[in-house]
């Protein structure tokens, strides 16, 4: 069946976004994989609204994808500005709101 | 007729004069030129008060149908009906038509009422004005005395620090007096009667910066505060026992059948004489008018000689059927009233000697008039007594004023010992004060003369039976009123001039005042001329004015008044006694003949002089005696009171309350509150440690925890569902 391949697909892209975004040490990849996440779930709404026969899961994954272009720009933007304070874009150098 | 029924405007015009001198006074128009408001508001009333008179006596000379009171078989009818039967009222008025040019109509009064004031439980409270002959003699007293008073005082009290205040208060005080005087009801009488009384309060305190003049002030508050609560239950009792508060209609019912509410009449009668001897200065309730002296000399002319203490003459006169029947006036040929006010008659005039203050002097004789008034109203002659107010409210003040002159002149002092001698150095003040001495004493042909020999009729023949004792006491005074008068003549005027500096006579604005007082004191007589005096001249037209207009005869002939007949023996005997009293006095002290020297000589005569110098002694047994008698007594309960009883309430209470918190302390508070408190920080103290190893700051951390818990819920969610 045509949906069950699509949504395995997404489950993989989503595990290795999560990996990423647990494991990797370098703010960038972070965001990357948080980008590998959003685009899993994008194959996820394509796939359902396909199967469905409603537009609505394409127009939300459209939605998403711009929603994620502004996420990264403001990402990054914090990840440069990270980089200018502490000469460091180590997740793991940082870690201010330690209780 | 419009100013009769219209007379609201007269009291109206100086309460405005009072509020806009008090609030726009200073600011707008200047602390030392506030006198110009208060004097034209006073001069428009006392215009008006003029209207207000003439018109009544043109409806008394020429009574419109309306105007005549209907008197029907079973009694008074006070609706003022307008059918054109002239002479419904004559028929009944057999009593009241000799003695004199008395109308034989019965006039009615203007009863205007114009509104519901407020309605409690059922009953309305009017207010409304109640105008007749009584009112509008009294309005013109009153606007006449303020008018003058107002004018002499841009003088006496010139740069006085509280001018402003002065003159708002001598508004206020002329618009309380207008508004008694002209009270529909006897609700407006009581309200009226407590406003003169406040207004009294401020002006005897003026000075209230020294501390005799606020004692005295609170004296005569609270000396007015026993006889208020006696005019309160009187009122109230006339009340219950009419079920109306309107005068007209108490008047009118115990005129129409006499006698048959004699018990309750006699208890409100009885109520109402406490209320009349504390503001009009009878015995025992008269001590606080001397000591209200405190103020200033104008206002002593004004309120505590002229007009505010005559209100309970007033009060008795307005009332009359509620006395007259009450005491049994018509009938008795003693009573309460009549003992009260020769007793207070005799009394003043026996203080007066002792007295080195000029102001005393004249208080001491206020008190003495006043109970000459009294005395006449209480054996019936009410035109007599009446006759009297008008007379003595111009001689008195003008005595008053006279006074104040001289206190002016002689550097602020009312010590007659230090002065003496000032005929010479004021002349004015000295031939206005001899004029109006002559008034008071009761000298042929001057005002006091006529009033004063009325009064003495009026006691000797009575009304059913004549009253022996008040002639005897009236003769005794008039003897006394002339003695002691012509002593303050000599220690002021004559002799040597005792004092220091140089004496002045006091300016225009004081001694024009004076001038046209002294002239009511020569002519104010002719308003009540008895016949036979006028009969050679062809005017008996003019005679018993007084009588004629102010008497309420609407009222008085269903009691039966009567009016006794002009004596020559008894104004022969009246005019002697007064004569002798100052010739005696006379050569006492000018030609040094009689006793001098007496009362350092005769213990008996030194007792005599040391009782009338303690005035009695009344002020130590209402304050030693009366007040530390009653207070020891009742100091004591309260305190045994307070041991015993509340005390030990109190300490049991607490005690009980001191054993329950010592429990609850340990108990519950210690116990189980502090436990449960301490026991839930202990706990959060404890997973906070545990937890805060978590909030590691690291944004995977949270992550990890974050998709470990996702996941744990979705294989959860997979069982479970």
């Amino acid at each position: 069946m045509l949906l069950n391949q699509f949504l395995i697909l997404g489950a993989v892209l989503f595990c290795i976004g999560v990996y990423g975004v647990l494991a990797r040490k370098n703010a960038v990849m972070v965001l990357m994989s948080i980008e590998l996440m959003l685009n899993a779930v994008n194959i996820n709404m394509v796939a359902f609204g396909f199967q469905h026969e409603v537009v609505s899961g394409q127009v939300f994954a459209l939605f998403i994808i711009a929603v994620a272009a502004a996420e990264v720009g403001v990402g990054l933007a914090i990840v440069l500005l990270l980089y200018r304070n502490q000469t460091s874009i180590d997740v793991e150098d940082f870690d201010l709101m330690k209780g | 007729m419009w100013m009769l029924e219209n007379a609201f405007l007269i009291p109206l015009i100086p309460a405005l004069s009072f509020a806009v001198i008090l609030f726009f006074g200073k600011r707008f128009i200047g602390a030392d030129r506030v006198h110009v408001i208060g004097i034209t508001a006073v001069s428009l009333i006392w215009v008006l008060s003029l209207v207000a008179a003439f018109q009544w006596t043109q409806r008394v000379e020429h009574p419109s149908p309306d105007a005549i009171a209907q008197i029907s078989a079973d009694g008074h009818g006070d609706d003022h009906a307008d059918d054109g039967d002239d002479h419904a009222g004559a028929a009944m008025d057999s009593e009241s038509g000799h003695g004199g040019g008395h109308s034989s109509v019965l006039i009615s009064p203007v009863v205007t009422t114009y509104s519901k004031w407020w309605s409690n439980g059922g009953v309305d409270f009017a207010v409304g004005t109640h105008v007749d002959g009584l009112t509008v003699l009294l309005l013109v007293v009153v606007a006449s005395i303020s008018l003058l008073v107002h004018i002499y005082s841009t003088e006496y009290v010139k740069g006085d620090r509280r001018y402003v205040h002065y003159y708002a208060f001598l508004s206020l005080f002329t618009a309380a007096m207008l508004f008694f005087v002209m009270a529909q009801n006897i609700v407006q009488l009581v309200v009226g009667w407590e406003l003169v009384g406040v207004c009294s309060f401020g002006l005897i305190g003026h000075w209230w910066e020294e501390k005799p003049n606020t004692d005295a002030a609170l004296k005569a508050f609270l000396t007015n505060r026993v006889g208020d609560i006696g005019l309160l239950v009187g009122m109230i009792v006339l009340w219950g026992t009419f079920g109306t508060f309107s005068i007209d209609g108490i008047n009118a019912a115990i005129s129409a059948s006499p006698g048959t509410q004699h018990l309750a009449l006699l208890v409100a009668a009885c109520c109402l004489m406490a209320a009349v001897a504390s503001k009009s200065g009878q015995f025992p309730l008269h001590t606080w008018l001397p000591d209200a002296m405190a103020g200033p000399t104008p206002v002593s002319a004004l309120i505590h000689a002229a007009t505010m203490v005559v209100a309970g003459v007033y009060m008795i006169a307005r009332l009359y059927p509620v006395f007259y029947d009450g005491f049994s006036i018509g009938t008795s040929s003693i009573n309460l009233m009549a003992l009260i006010g020769g007793f207070t008659a005799l009394m003043g005039a026996g203080l007066a000697f002792a007295q080195w203050d000029i102001k005393k002097v004249l208080a001491y004789s206020t008190v003495s008039q006043l109970g000459y008034m009294v005395m006449a109203l209480g054996v019936g002659a009410w035109t007599a007594a009446i006759f009297h107010l008008f007379t003595h409210a111009f001689f008195k003040a003008c005595l008053f004023l006279g006074a104040g002159s001289v206190s002016h002149a002689a550097h602020h002092t009312f010590d007659m010992r230090k002065m003496g001698g000032l005929k010479k150095f004021m002349p004015q003040t000295y031939w206005t004060f001899v004029i109006a001495t002559l008034a008071l004493s009761g000298i042929f042909p001057f005002a006091g003369f006529w009033s004063k020999d009325e009064i003495l009729l009026g006691a000797k023949v009575g009304q059913q039976n004549g009253y022996p004792l008040m002639l005897i006491f009236g003769c005794a005074v008039a003897f006394m009123t002339a003695a002691y008068m012509t002593r303050v003549v000599w220690y002021t005027f004559h002799g040597e001039y005792r004092g220091h500096g140089h004496p002045h006579e006091s300016p225009k604005v004081m001694t024009v005042p004076l001038w046209i007082l002294a002239g009511m004191a020569v002519v104010g007589g002719a308003f009540n001329l008895p016949g036979p005096v006028l009969e050679p001249f062809g005017l008996e037209g003019l005679a018993h004015r007084v009588q004629t207009y102010a008497e309420p005869s609407v009222y008085l002939s269903g009691l039966g008044l009567s009016h006794p007949d002009p004596s020559l023996s008894m104004a022969l005997i009246g005019l002697g006694l007064a004569l002798s009293g100052i010739i005696v006095t006379y050569l006492y002290f000018w030609r040094k003949m009689g006793p001098h020297g007496l009362t350092e000589r005769n213990k008996y005569a030194k007792a005599g002089y040391t009782f009338l110098e303690n005035k009695y002694y009344l002020d130590y047994l209402y304050n030693d005696i009366i007040v530390a008698s009653i207070k020891k007594p009742i100091a004591n309960g309260a305190n045994w009171f307070n041991q015993n009883v509340l005390d030990k309430a109190v300490n049991t209470a607490g005690e009980s309350a001191r054993d329950s918190g010592r429990w609850i302390y340990k108990w519950i508070d210690q116990g189980a509150i502090d436990g449960s408190v301490n026991a839930a920080a202990r706990g959060a103290d404890a997973s906070g440690e545990g937890l805060r190893t978590i909030q590691s700051g690291k944004v995977q951390n949270y992550g990890q925890l974050l998709f470990g818990a996702a996941a744990v819920l979705a294989i959860v969610f997979v069982i479970v569902i």
